[in-house]
């Protein structure tokens, strides 16, 4: 961004932190973006006139006497249907070698939805993937991390629902996203021949931490342009919120607020329901569903970034390596996705509720078995024909790769249940026993 | 009216010099370009008052000019509130326009130009003071009480009053004389501060009646009654907001107001959709015309979620003052104490426990003090039933919300972590629960003589056959299957019987989602008989699947119109079933 005639630049600093500085100015409004020493920064703090502003490429070798230069406005992104097949940066700037945008400027962050505005999400989303489709659908509008560790393939599972899915736009938000997977996202677009689909806003590992703070509203104000403006139904991918929720903490701790749980600022919360919550079905046909990636450390779900999460988004779901199988497969049992009623049994065939919940249970008690043997004991016939349930269960159905539509799901669950089953062991309703039960 | 000037801005946290005096809690509004921001008053130090703004303060710069109000935050209360959607400062959202929310756009909580058929109450003469009835209109199905407005200190009499005739809210509808001589003009509209209390009853007895919520785990094992309090905290995933929307499809109440406090906004568009569908089993008409929704989600304002509460406790004391009986449900309280976390540490307060602020656990016990049975000066009756979810970090119940309000309120239902990963909704969990309702002498009486003599002696039974089902269910996992006795296993699955017929419930079957108390005095009986049986077994791989096969058939009970043919069928099946092994 260049300088324009009539800005006022101030020249001294009061004080720097490590993300941080403090300068004496006047007629500076809060939120508003500014550059010192020519580098991207934004107010946070106004108190009389020291004004200070969170400098996001960090402060390394800004001087007392940088040149502090303010625009009058908030961060801002050029929005139009240019963006689509483009790569940018954390300020929307291209890095792709491509043209800049010609396009109406918005400012990120913009005002939520009025709740009696929205519709309710009910379009499901079809993906091939059982773990998904038949225990824990999604739904257009709908907002769903994976909760995963570092060691899992969530960016595998991330691309190939995003691919999988039918939706006008995929944006992606890479926050801390090292450059290998930034160019697996790359070459995974392009070789599924969708570039033109995708709009990218990336920062890796290479860039400045703070810098990232901008990616998700980046993402997201491009996404309502296209899901409101244009009515598509857009998807965003999220990858990874737990280092945009470490960018926050870096600069509230250098704010020195008091931090709450884990060292994660008061207001995590707010502040991921802000983004999460842009996650919309719009009356006339536009949405936005948002796919996050929220990495565990060691898989606790008590750390407050996923438990903050947990508590805004519809669901979460969570990859497993299945042992008996040697795949990964959506963990049938941590795994949840609270739209899911709003479409199964009405979108889907109507016993997928009951066949869900029946393969689950057994699932379960096939986990028990299994704790059971561990421990040394017996065991019984029942406990026997669970086991082989959950074997044949996970390789057909649930494998990661495997990829058939909802009501294969389904005739394949009645399958295993007549095989492994007696009627009274199933106990679902009367009503679909006798349509899907084929007697002997 | 006192004037200010922004000095200072801290996220929405706005310093303001001052030329006046101020008060606590005082209303204000920050004008910026054309727009005004209204914000509240926290805190004065000097000629500086801390103002939490209820909106955006983007844009907003030391300069900017302040006009204070001199009144605190107030709802306006008037016939016209059932079935509007309002935003935590009572908005009217329809009334918004606009797919995206307007900073600065507030609206009209009533319908100005409405009118309503009054029927006058009180006459000429009579002597009357705050919180009397003067004349009712109808609302809905409900026969809306004007009242004297709360704020008007002391004994007036009524100079004259409106005949019945249909009248604007605006319109004069009586006219006040107070022990001076001064004449007060009286509408149908008041207003009143939501931090305060309105205490125009005259005595707050001891909750007694049973307050059914057709969800079996609670009515049936840890009662609510009229007027109590309880709360429901789990982690995550474990069901509280679809527990809180069954209680309020259900609850046999004459009003239910909805907080959604810092929540998910699809979970409101769920109520927005289905309560104009769903049919209100007690008025025949649609659930929408007995409810009022404070709706301030997560992504809105988050001092504006911190008012949601105390805006949707107000509106319901006024309800009650009109003899009815009012459910407010909050999901989630703690979106509310993170409010107040958040801004308590951008005044730089010293923090309490997980840098909450300090008088937390004050503030809780305050609000859920609001709730309660009250008898009116007229002679009737009214009630706040108030249930509130509290989301605690880690699922861990040793947090300062959970503590906070564990202290503050009668009920608890759990909802365990366990119980939802293994799909047993609702997931309350049995042992931990508690009401303590059921110590309440007059609760036992009420609930004997309503529903039969041996209730809750029967309840406490029911919980026996749970506790002792865990404790066997624990031994034959260190014992192993064949290490136990028999008796182990019989006892473990009578307790699954309990809980899988009575405590867990489909509350997206139409007919399982909501059993009335007599079905549950049914089943509740029809089961404990089975727990009394002795029945022969060889040897435990002969105990689950006998145990299973009456769990399906009671299951399927469950699932049919109670006492239908089918029903009955099913009953009968049961019977035959349970004589199979009876011993002699």
């Amino acid at each position: 961004m260049s300088t324009q005639a009539f800005q006022k630049i101030y020249t001294k600093l009061n004080s720097i932190t490590k993300a941080t500085c403090t300068v004496k100015a006047t007629d500076v409004g809060n939120d508003e973006l500014a550059t010192v020493a020519g580098r991207l920064a934004q107010v946070v703090k106004i108190i009389g006139d020291d004004v200070t502003l969170q400098i996001f490429a960090g402060t390394e070798g800004i001087g007392t006497d940088a040149e502090v230069v303010f625009f009058g406005k908030a961060p801002t992104l050029k929005v139009g249907s240019e963006l689509a097949g483009r790569f940018f940066n954390a300020y929307g700037e291209p890095i792709d070698g491509g043209p800049d945008i010609n396009g109406t400027e918005v400012e990120i962050g913009g005002p939520s939805v009025n709740p009696v505005r929205r519709k309710q999400p009910s379009e499901l989303i079809a993906t091939g993937i059982a773990g998904i489709d038949l225990n824990n659908t999604l739904v257009t509008g709908q907002k769903i991390p994976f909760f995963a560790d570092p060691d899992q393939p969530y960016n595998e599972v991330m691309s190939l629902v995003a691919l999988r899915a039918q939706s006008d736009k995929i944006i992606l938000g890479g926050m801390g996203l090292s450059t290998d997977d930034y160019l697996y996202y790359k070459h995974a677009f392009e070789n599924a021949g969708v570039i033109d689909r995708i709009i990218s806003f990336v920062n890796t590992t290479e860039d400045p931490t703070v810098e990232r703070l901008l990616v998700p509203n980046m993402a997201l104000t491009a996404a309502e342009y296209f899901a409101a403006e244009m009515n598509e139904k857009v998807l965003v991918l999220l990858t990874d919120m737990t280092l945009y929720c470490d960018a926050l903490s870096i600069v509230s701790n250098r704010m020195d607020q008091i931090p709450s749980k884990d060292s994660m600022p008061g207001s995590l919360y707010s502040d991921l329901a802000k983004l999460y919550e842009k996650a919309v079905q719009f009356p006339e046909g536009g949405s936005i569903t948002i796919i996050a990636v929220t990495t565990l450390s060691g898989g606790d779900i008590t750390h407050a970034i996923p438990d903050n999460t947990g508590y805004i988004t519809e669901g979460q779901l969570f990859l497993k390596r299945d042992t008996d199988i040697a795949k990964v497969i959506v963990d049938p049992f941590r795994s949840l996705s609270r739209l899911k009623q709003l479409v199964i049994g009405k979108k889907t065939r109507e016993d997928h509720p009951q066949v869900m919940n029946t393969a689950v249970r057994l699932y379960a008690d096939a986990a028990n078995a299994k704790t059971k043997l561990e421990n040394g004991f017996d065991l019984s016939d029942y406990d026997e024909r669970t086991l082989a349930f959950a074997r044949e269960y996970a390789r057909d159905i649930l494998a990661i790769d495997v990829n058939i539509d909802t009501d294969t799901m389904l005739d394949l669950s009645w399958n295993l249940f007549q095989r492994h089953f007696s009627k009274a062991e199933i106990g679902i309703k009367d009503e679909f026993m006798n349509l899907y039960w084929v007697e002997a | 009216m006192t004037k200010g000037i922004v000095k200072g801005i801290i996220s929405n946290l706005v310093q303001v010099e001052v030329s006046g005096p101020v008060s606590q809690n005082e209303i204000c509004y920050i004008n910026l370009g054309h727009e005004r921001l209204m914000a509240e008053v926290i805190k004065v130090s000097g000629n500086i008052a801390y103002t939490q703004v209820f909106e955006s303060t983007r844009g907003l710069r030391p300069g900017d000019t302040v006009d204070f109000t001199d009144h605190m935050l107030e709802v306006k209360l008037g016939p016209g509130m059932l079935s509007k959607n309002y935003d935590g400062l009572q908005n009217d959202l329809n009334k918004m326009t606009g797919i995206f929310l307007a900073r600065g756009d507030y609206t009209d909580p009533l319908d100005e130009d409405s009118s309503w058929d009054f029927t006058p109450l009180a006459k000429a003469g009579d002597k009357v003071s705050a919180g009397d009835w003067l004349g009712n209109v109808p609302e809905s199905w409900i026969a809306h009480k004007i009242m004297v407005p709360f704020g008007m200190d002391g004994e007036y009499s009524i100079k004259s009053i409106a005949g019945a005739g249909t009248y604007k809210i605006t319109d004069t509808i009586a006219t006040l004389v107070d022990k001076e001589g001064k004449e007060h003009a009286v509408n149908m509209i008041q207003k009143w501060p939501v931090k305060i209390p309105i205490r125009a009853y005259l005595e707050k007895p001891r909750p007694f009646k049973l307050m059914e919520t057709g969800v079996r785990t609670i009515d049936t094992l840890n009662p609510m009654v009229e007027g109590g309090t309880g709360f429901i905290p789990g982690p995550f995933g474990a069901g509280k907001t679809v527990l809180q929307h069954s209680i309020s499809k259900n609850a046999e109440a004459d009003m239910i107001i909805f907080a959604a406090c810092g929540e998910r906004a699809n979970e409101v568009v769920e109520m927005f959709v289905e309560f104009p569908e769903l049919d209100d089993p007690r008025t025949g008409r649609k659930l929408m015309e007995r409810t009022i929704i404070i709706c301030n989600t997560s992504n809105m304002p988050v001092a504006a979620r911190e008012a949601s509460v105390y805006t949707a406790m107000t509106i319901a004391e006024y309800y009650r003052n009109m003899g009815l009986k009012v459910l407010l449900l909050a999901d989630s309280t703690s979106r509310w104490a993170q409010a107040l976390r958040e801004m308590s540490n951008r005044m730089e307060e010293l923090p309490g426990p997980d840098a909450f602020p300090m008088d937390l656990p004050a503030i809780v016990s305050n609000f859920y003090a609001r709730a309660g049975f009250v008898y009116l000066k007229g002679g009737a009756t009214g009630s706040i039933t108030f249930i509130g979810t509290v989301s605690p970090a880690g699922g861990n119940l040793k947090e300062p919300v959970t503590e906070s309000t564990k202290k503050a309120a009668r009920c608890f239902y759990a909802l365990s972590q366990a119980r939802a990963d293994s799909k047993r909704y609702p997931a309350v969990d049995p042992i931990d629960s508690y009401s303590k309702y059921l110590e309440y002498p007059e609760v036992i009486e009420y609930l004997n003589t309503n529903i039969n003599p041996h209730w809750v002696e029967n309840v406490l039974l029911a919980k026996d056959i749970l506790h002792r089902g865990r404790e066997a269910y624990e031994q034959i996992n260190i014992l192993g299957d064949d290490g136990v006795p028999l008796s182990y296993h019989d006892r473990y699955w009578k307790s699954e019987l309990v809980d899988r017929i009575i405590l867990q419930q489909d509350g997206f079957d139409k007919v399982d989602q909501s059993t009335p108390m007599k079905r549950q005095e049914y089943m509740l009986e029809l089961i404990l008989d089975i727990c009394g049986m002795d029945f022969h077994f060889e040897s435990f791989e002969e105990i689950m699947p006998y145990y299973v096969r009456m769990i399906n058939i009671c299951k399927q009970m469950n699932y049919v119109e109670f006492k239908s043919t089918e029903f009955n069928k099913y009953n009968e099946e049961l019977s035959n079933t349970t004589q199979e092994r009876r011993a002699e």
